[in-house]
């Protein structure tokens, strides 16, 4: 098959798929955390040895699954209510976290999967395997997910979790914290990260936020209090926006770029 | 001189102990807000091609099994197209996402053996299973190929296997026909066999 054929087969499809273009610009390793991070210390065992190997992205990582609104259920991106028996919802601060998910060249990414989990107020989770000493809430469950719309817009509804200790030096504490799972159009720009709140003395106290090399990058996982969007008498706005991958405008389509 | 202004892409961090209460919430057991964790379905009724099961488990530096490890998994179908591609099969999403047993570590997928599927220049890859591994102590997701040992002259003629120096390890990213339609995959995050994780 040419390469023009390729261009032929690939379509841009409702499901949000990108047109076969150049390659994802590559990851800026420098800017991301390193594998081996020993202050977080279960990096030690879990962080390979060899460096990775690289090649100019392929079909392979340019195309990625699509997630369709008709999956999704009403009260999906409402963390306050999807668990709750009582009408009133989970107990804590209310907000609503909003934002874009766009590309390094600043465009939305449409049709893009965001998913969330997170601590209740006191910051404990639900889950199996956890048993932090303060109390579950009967009325929050702490997951939630919702599409982009076409201009990479999300809004999540939930309660501000809280910082909770975890066994990793004798003394170790997360700062309030939101974790964000996003699907982008391509598998090369999946990415799961975290949220912190802007002022959380925490921040600069936590191994894993110190995984991240720069102040900078540290910096863009800040979410910031949007006083404007506020709703009065409701809930505080946070504002996160996510940055994926970008891809190349190819001229030059057979080009063995970096092959 | 003209700056060049982007974005820097948001740093990944650790998806953390309880990745399963976001990803796969049934599992972790929180009941009744998804109807079905995402991704445990990736064959959805009458699917061409070979249906196989993908089993493995994750290692890290000691050895020990990964009890909190989530796999994803994206592939081509049984004709070498990709969900969303004209002419893809509507029976099949693609698409996979399991988690590690608490218990054991061990993970099973069931799909379809993936075709063929172009290089940028024309050139067919061998059939591939594209995967991300990601848990705590995991920083950035870990990417890396399974490729199908039962595929050799395919495998051969791979332009990215080609480029794999070190020939050896070439054998960490094939997986192994055990009889009945299932593969092994297992993946060794450090040490002795360490699995080829890609920077893509």
């Amino acid at each position: 098959m040419s390469a023009f054929q390729q261009k032929q087969a690939v379509t841009q499809t409702p499901g949000g798929h990108a047109a076969p273009g150049g390659g994802l610009y590559a990851r800026d390793r420098a800017w991301h955390p390193a594998a081996l991070t020993p202050p977080y210390k279960t990096s030690v065992a879990r962080s390979p040895v060899r460096a990775p190997i690289s090649f100019s992205t392929t079909l392979s990582e340019e195309t990625g699954p699509v997630f369709t609104q008709d999956m999704l259920g009403p009260l999906d991106a409402d963390l306050i209510h999807n668990y709750a028996k009582s009408p009133e919802g989970a107990i804590g601060p209310r907000i609503v976290v909003q934002g874009r998910v766009l590309d390094e060249d600043g465009r939305g990414v449409p049709h893009s999967l965001v998913e969330v989990w997170q601590a209740n107020a006191g910051g404990r989770y639900r889950h199996k395997k956890e048993g932090y000493l303060a109390p579950l809430d009967p009325d929050f469950g702490g997951c939630g997910r919702c599409i982009t719309d076409e201009f990479g817009n999300y809004e999540f509804r939930t309660i501000q979790p809280g910082p909770y200790p975890w066994p990793n030096g004798p003394n170790d504490w997360r700062p309030a914290h939101i974790h964000f799972s996003v699907f982008g159009r391509s598998w090369g720009q999946r990415l799961i990260t975290q949220m912190y709140f802007d002022g959380d003395p925490m921040i600069w106290h936590c191994p894993i936020v110190g995984t991240i090399p720069s102040r900078e990058g540290i910096e863009s996982l800040v979410a910031r209090l949007d006083m404007e969007a506020t709703i009065p008498m409701d809930a505080r706005v946070y504002r996160f926006d996510i940055v994926l991958r970008g891809r190349r405008q190819t001229l030059f389509e057979n080009r063995m770029e970096g092959l | 001189m003209q700056r060049i202004e982007r974005l820097k892409e948001s740093p990944s961090q650790t998806a953390g102990p309880y990745v399963h209460i976001g990803a796969l919430p049934n599992f972790a057991g929180i009941d009744g807000v998804y109807d079905e964790d995402l991704g445990q379905r990736m064959v959805l009724g009458a699917v061409r091609g070979e249906q196989i099961t993908l089993r493995g488990t994750v290692y890290d530096g000691t050895g020990a099994a990964l009890r909190d490890a989530m796999v994803e998994i994206w592939q081509a179908d049984a004709a070498g197209l990709y969900a969303g591609q004209d002419g893809a099969d509507p029976a099949f999403t693609g698409w996979g996402r399991q988690a590690g047993d608490m218990e054991t570590g061990a993970f099973a997928f069931e799909t379809v053996k993936p075709g063929a599927v172009p290089f940028r220049d024309g050139r067919m890859q061998a059939p591939h299973v594209s995967v991300w591994i990601v848990a705590r102590g995991i920083n950035l997701g870990l990417q890396t190929r399974i490729y199908f040992a039962d595929e050799q002259e395919a495998n051969a003629a791979d332009p990215i296997l080609a480029r794999i120096e070190h020939r050896d390890r070439i054998s960490t990213l094939m997986a192994r026909p055990e009889g009945d339609g299932t593969y092994r995959f297992d993946i060794r995050l450090q040490g002795e066999a360490e699995t080829i994780f890609f920077d893509i």
